[in-house]
């Protein structure tokens, strides 16, 4: 059975080497990161990171517990996905030579309400946001095209109405 | 506002936190600090290698309770320290380690004697912390002390830059560290001691598993309280051994691998299991599906992250044991009779150790090692302190050693730490100067270590070394017989060193035993002179230590013979 992907939201001390830290933790009990992303808060003194795991709840249950633990870590909270919002943004380098692809291309980054960063004779850089999964469907659409190089910045969240960490 | 350096600023922050003695090694990045120490009372106990200065300041710990201390240089200084660290975590024995470190503008252009200690130690410890100046080094100190003894306990590093040891600055020492992200859970919160109690309340078979917490929380009157009211079975695992008196009628001894018929078969029968201060560590389990079937088991730990990790629970009380035990037995006593010592459960225990009573064997031609423990014993004080090598001779000692009281039993659990057990002695000496303390040992562990030997006898901290000497590594001989065919492989030691020789080399005094008369004369010595002895006890290099439950197996599984 695949295994759902859990999002987990924490707070920490923005300070070298928690970064680290976490990653370590992760590694050491064999916990699989699908993604994870990090940004300093209003309060430069905090961080909030956000990683996405594919793993059963008693795994994700450890995975909270361990980080909780962790003397960096200040808050941390599994996001229930009915009651968060989630983005991850995708820049992706698109081959267009052929003007028939070219206009594919374009269609497509319209039809994603993604914009178009770059453009040069040959290749153009459009950047998309969306739902994880829309971005793999975006993505698994413009493959025939001609990829050529793309870039995803991993999964951010937030939770709906008031909730907060 | 003081101004002073950052070596003159650990100093006072070391005598603020009333430490008054530490375990090291200088070396080159921790000079500055070293040079310090002339102008303070607290004494410096040199050892000989870094591993052995680190297991000195965790058999500190673990025999006084208090905060065990050690230092080293930069680079192989720190790396030394690594299974040092690394044994008094797993075990939650609270050490602290400080190192030196090269000085900050050498750091990442790997100089001399450089090592990233922080990323080495940072899976190893409960928290580590380089620090960046003089005066970050008074709250660094405070908040290694705090985090090492809170909470689950655990060993903290701080790493120190050599120039930020030389270096003055205007410092102020905090009377209180706080961490917005630090936090443990010592009050149990009320429901689940009710629940607790509840389940309790109702056990027709109750049986209670205490771990090292109980010992860490120094909760064993409280655990003893609750088991004479339940009159319920105590077993312990290897590192909750003193937690209750070995000569208690409830105590069945010890459970897991190496337990007693006694104690793994109850786990195996008993409806209610109350577990505390325990993480269901694989060797005291035995095979997880199979462990405890028949019971509905109650977790206490301090650590939150421990429940359900390796076996799901029924129901849990997070926090000290000792407040957990208090709340339990408090709500029991307004809804349960006192147990009976008549129940039939009680009956049942009584049956099991008639029916796997341990037959004595006889000493010919070579001692036999449960004797050679149970010798000992008799020719210690009560209150002696035993600390232990690993494997056969640890497992010889956890069976057959009694212990009465907690903290007079400490052994290497979570790591295993063949070399553990001397230098741990010396610390454990250095903590209770007024007790006799014991290091059983293997030949193969103890040489690991034996280098402590200098610091024992030139620092005057005197233990007795009892080596269970079979020239091999006796446990891997041992899986090698049951497992691997008797196909032996770095397995056999051959007839060196002279353990007597050895001792002598370095001033203490040794002792080869050839019969039981000679081993009980050599022990009364040891214990009346107050000098630094090993006592080299030849057994039998067949001998296996059982029962045993083979890797992978339920704990009813066990063996008790080859």
């Amino acid at each position: 059975m695949e295994m759902p992907i859990s999002t987990i939201a924490f707070l920490v001390e923005n300070k070298p080497g928690v970064l680290f830290n976490v990653t370590n933790l992760f590694r050491r009990r064999g916990f699989n990161i699908e993604s994870i992303t990090v940004g300093p808060l209003e309060n430069p003194e905090l961080a909030r990171m956000t990683v996405s795991v594919k793993a059963d709840a008693k795994i994700i249950n450890q995975i909270v517990e361990q980080l909780d633990k962790m003397v960096d870590v200040i808050k941390v909270k599994r996001l229930d996905p009915i009651r968060t919002v989630m983005r991850e943004m995708v820049l992706i380098k698109l081959n267009t030579i052929d003007p028939m692809s070219r206009e594919e291309a374009l269609r497509c980054v319209n039809e994603y309400h993604g914009l178009i960063l770059n453009i040069e004779p040959d290749s153009i850089v459009v950047e998309v946001t969306g739902e994880p999964s829309t971005i793999d469907e975006f993505i698994r659409k413009v493959q025939p095209l001609g990829v050529i190089e793309l870039s995803r910045t991993g999964v951010t969240a937030l939770e709906k109405g008031h909730l907060k960490l | 506002m003081v101004y002073m350096t950052g070596a003159e600023a650990f100093i006072k922050s070391l005598e603020k936190e009333k430490v008054d003695i530490i375990f090291g090694l200088s070396g080159g990045a921790i000079l500055p600090i070293c040079d310090a120490f002339n102008d303070s009372d607290i004494r410096f106990v040199l050892a000989r290698h870094e591993q052995g200065a680190a297991h000195m300041a965790d058999g500190y710990a673990r025999a006084s309770g208090r905060i065990g201390v050690c230092l080293a240089t930069s680079g192989p200084g720190a790396t030394n320290l690594v299974t040092g660290i690394a044994t008094a975590n797993i075990d939650s024995s609270p050490v602290v380690a400080f190192t030196g470190q090269v000085p900050r503008d050498m750091i990442g252009r790997d100089a001399f004697q450089e090592v990233d200690i922080i990323g080495v130690s940072a899976s190893i410890t409960k928290y580590n912390i380089q620090v960046r100046r003089p005066k970050e080094i008074p709250r660094a100190v405070k908040a290694a002390f705090h985090i090492s003894n809170t909470g689950r306990k655990g060993s903290v590093l701080v790493d120190i830059p050599k120039d930020v040891q030389t270096l003055s600055e205007e410092l102020d020492f905090p009377e209180k560290v706080s961490f917005k992200g630090y936090r443990f859970f010592e009050e149990p919160d009320p429901r689940e001691l009710d629940w607790a109690a509840t389940l309790l309340a109702r056990a027709q078979k109750p049986m209670i598993m205490a771990g090292g917490g109980v010992i860490a929380s120094n909760a064993s009157s409280e655990l003893l309280k609750l088991a004479e009211f339940m009159m319920a079975p105590v077993a312990t695992t290897l590192m909750g051994k003193g937690a209750i008196p070995s000569d208690h009628p409830l105590y069945a001894g010890g459970c897991g691998m190496h337990g007693t018929c006694e104690a793994n078969s109850l786990i195996g029968e008993a409806d209610v299991l109350l577990v505390v201060g325990a993480r269901f560590s694989d060797r005291t389990t035995g095979s997880i599906q199979e462990f405890s079937t028949n019971s509905k088991i109650i977790h206490i730990d301090i650590d939150r992250s421990e429940i359900d990790k390796n076996v799901e629970t029924v129901t849990r009380v997070v926090g000290d044991a000792k407040l957990a035990l208090n709340g339990i037995l408090k709500r029991l006593e307004k809804v349960r009779r006192t147990g009976s010592p008549e129940s039939p459960w009680l009956k049942r225990m009584k049956e099991f150790r008639e029916q796997y009573a341990m037959s004595e064997s006889k000493d010919n031609p070579h001692f036999k090692a449960p004797s050679v423990v149970k010798t000992l014993r008799k020719f210690l004080p009560r209150n002696a302190i035993v600390t232990t090598e690993v494997g056969q001779c640890q497992m010889w000692a956890a069976l057959y050693f009694d212990t009465y009281a907690p903290r007079t039993f400490l052994t290497s659990g979570g790591l295993g730490t063949m070399g553990w057990g001397f230098p741990a002695a010396i610390g454990a000496k250095a903590a209770r100067p007024d007790v006799t303390v014991v290091d059983i040992a293997g030949d193969g562990s103890f040489g690991m270590t034996e280098n402590s030997l200098a610091t024992s006898v030139e620092e005057d901290l005197p233990v007795i070394v009892l080596i269970l000497n079979n020239r091999m590594l006796g446990m891997v001989a041992q899986w090698q017989r049951l497992f691997y065919g008797r196909r032996y492989i770095a397995a056999k030691l051959g007839k060196t060193p002279d353990f007597v020789k050895l001792a002598e080399a370095y001033g203490a005094v040794g002792f080869q035993p050839g019969n039981t008369v000679e081993l009980e004369k050599a022990i009364k010595e040891a214990v009346d002179s107050e000098v630094t002895t090993v006592i080299d006890v030849p057994i039998d290099p067949e001998e296996n230590v059982f029962p045993m439950v083979p890797p992978g197996r339920g704990l009813k599984d066990f063996l008790v013979e080859a």
